[in-house]
């Protein structure tokens, strides 16, 4: 099931070309941008691992791409996202943020029911790949 | 998953611009109107004095790049020139000044994206403990990227005497990114000529990676006086009639003293000749006019230690 988060997820996965100009975009508003990869795909996971710190006073796309695949030469079978924070004052919040890169094969979540007090039932999402241990997952 | 259809493909982005017939013949003239190319040349020719071989080096370096264009438009294919460069030269030659003029000039040309100078020494480049440098020297090359990475006093990257130095691992990462990323950054190296040599001969990866090695000849007496006019000229100032031998004379003999670095020396010594300007009106004249406060006299210059002997 091809997870959709951020901005662009219903689109067909960007082209490098088209990461350049969004990148592009980013930076001449002034938002810094990061890249962050993770391999739990759950929806309510905000926290990916950072690769690297945010970049800081560039000028033009290339240093990001550069990075970009860096992490994804690194893990090629992990999600990996593309930030943009606009760091200014009364917004002071990611601006943009899409995922570049996820795993061939994702195998998606399970409905988990919970049967609580008084026939009560919950409701809970588990992703299938999380059943192995991290960095075993896809 | 390609199928979503939600973006109709825009007309003409796929098709490539159109070649030129072989027979077709293309204006050069008129691509060199252009690109605006001559704007940033004459600014080089008229604000900078004397470097001749460095302004020739540069208008060939333009007109590589314009030729190139011109080849593109035939189809021709022709690998992006390297340009990274090695600036060598006395203190105060001007190196870093024609750095910023370069990278305007690039980015006129097309071969730049953004035409930004990013000035670096090894302080900037190499960490202080393991593992500090690799992401401190990919940082401000990320930052110089569209533009150009200026190295001044490259050789302390490279440190002879400590092989645990962390500078070979600047070197290393910088020579990988001026390798694979030729398009993206521009590296120029600058410092002095003796020292630099030595640096090469170190680091043979690093010289051969470089394309053009630059030599600033440092300035005669006549080129300094010119450059101390413009820069008085620049600031408001100007001699009066016989100030002008004294300030030639001054040239002289700090030219033959020690530590002396070009055109910075002479505006030290403009200065330093404001300051005298500035407390002998303050203390001589209770009014003034636009002439007193714009004219330096030869007393100015004449009560510096330069013509006590050092």
């Amino acid at each position: 099931m091809r997870i959709t988060q951020g901005t662009f997820s219903y689109l067909p996965d960007l082209t490098d070309e088209e990461i350049t100009h969004q990148i592009a975009y980013a930076l001449d508003n002034g938002w810094p941008c990061s890249v962050e990869y993770t391999d739990d795909p759950h929806p309510r996971n905000s926290y990916w691992e950072m690769w690297g710190l945010p970049m800081f006073d560039l000028k033009d796309p290339a240093g990001v791409l550069m990075e970009l695949n860096e992490c994804r030469r690194t893990f090629p079978n992990h999600y990996v996202r593309l930030n943009a924070y606009d760091a200014r004052y009364g917004r002071q919040t990611t601006a943009l943020q899409f995922i570049v890169q996820r795993p061939a094969n994702e195998p998606g979540f399970r409905l988990t029911r919970e049967e609580a007090a008084d026939r009560q039932v919950r409701y809970t999402m588990h992703a299938y790949a999380t059943d192995r241990p991290e960095g075993e997952r896809y | 998953m390609t199928a979503f259809g939600m973006r109709p493909p825009a007309p003409g982005e796929e098709s490539p611009p159109e070649l030129l017939s072989p027979g077709a013949v293309v204006d050069l003239a008129r691509e060199r109107a252009e690109s605006r190319v001559d704007e940033v040349l004459d600014a080089l020719d008229t604000e900078l004095v004397g470097l001749t071989p460095v302004k020739a080096r540069v208008r060939q370096i333009a007109a590589l790049l314009l030729v190139d264009r011109v080849r593109a438009r035939f189809g021709l294919e022709a690998a992006r020139p390297s340009l990274h460069m090695c600036f060598t030269g006395g203190p105060g030659t001007g190196k870093t000044t024609v750095a910023v003029r370069l990278a305007e000039l690039l980015h006129r040309l097309g071969y730049l994206r953004k035409g930004h100078l990013v000035a670096v020494t090894r302080d900037d480049l190499v960490g202080q403990y393991v593992g500090h440098t690799a992401p401190k020297t990919k940082e401000v090359l990320k930052r110089a990227m569209g533009g150009v990475l200026f190295i001044d006093e490259a050789y302390y990257l490279y440190r002879a005497e400590n092989e645990r130095d962390y500078g070979q691992e600047a070197i290393e990462i910088l020579l990988q990114v001026m390798e694979n990323q030729r398009d993206d950054v521009v590296v120029v190296l600058a410092g002095y000529a003796d020292r630099m040599d030595s640096f090469f001969s170190s680091n043979p990866g690093m010289s051969s990676r470089i394309a053009h090695h630059v030599d600033f000849p440092d300035y005669t007496a006549a080129e300094l006086e010119e450059i101390g006019l413009l820069m008085l000229g620049r600031e408001g100032y100007g001699l009066a009639e016989e100030t002008g031998p004294v300030f030639r004379s001054y040239i002289e003999l700090r030219r033959a003293q020690p530590r002396f670095a070009n055109a910075r020396s002479i505006r030290n010594a403009i200065e330093r000749a404001r300051l005298r300007h500035a407390a002998r009106l303050m203390a001589t004249a209770p009014k003034v006019d636009l002439a007193a406060v714009t004219t330096l006299l030869p007393e100015d210059f004449q009560t510096s230690r330069v013509f006590a002997g050092g």
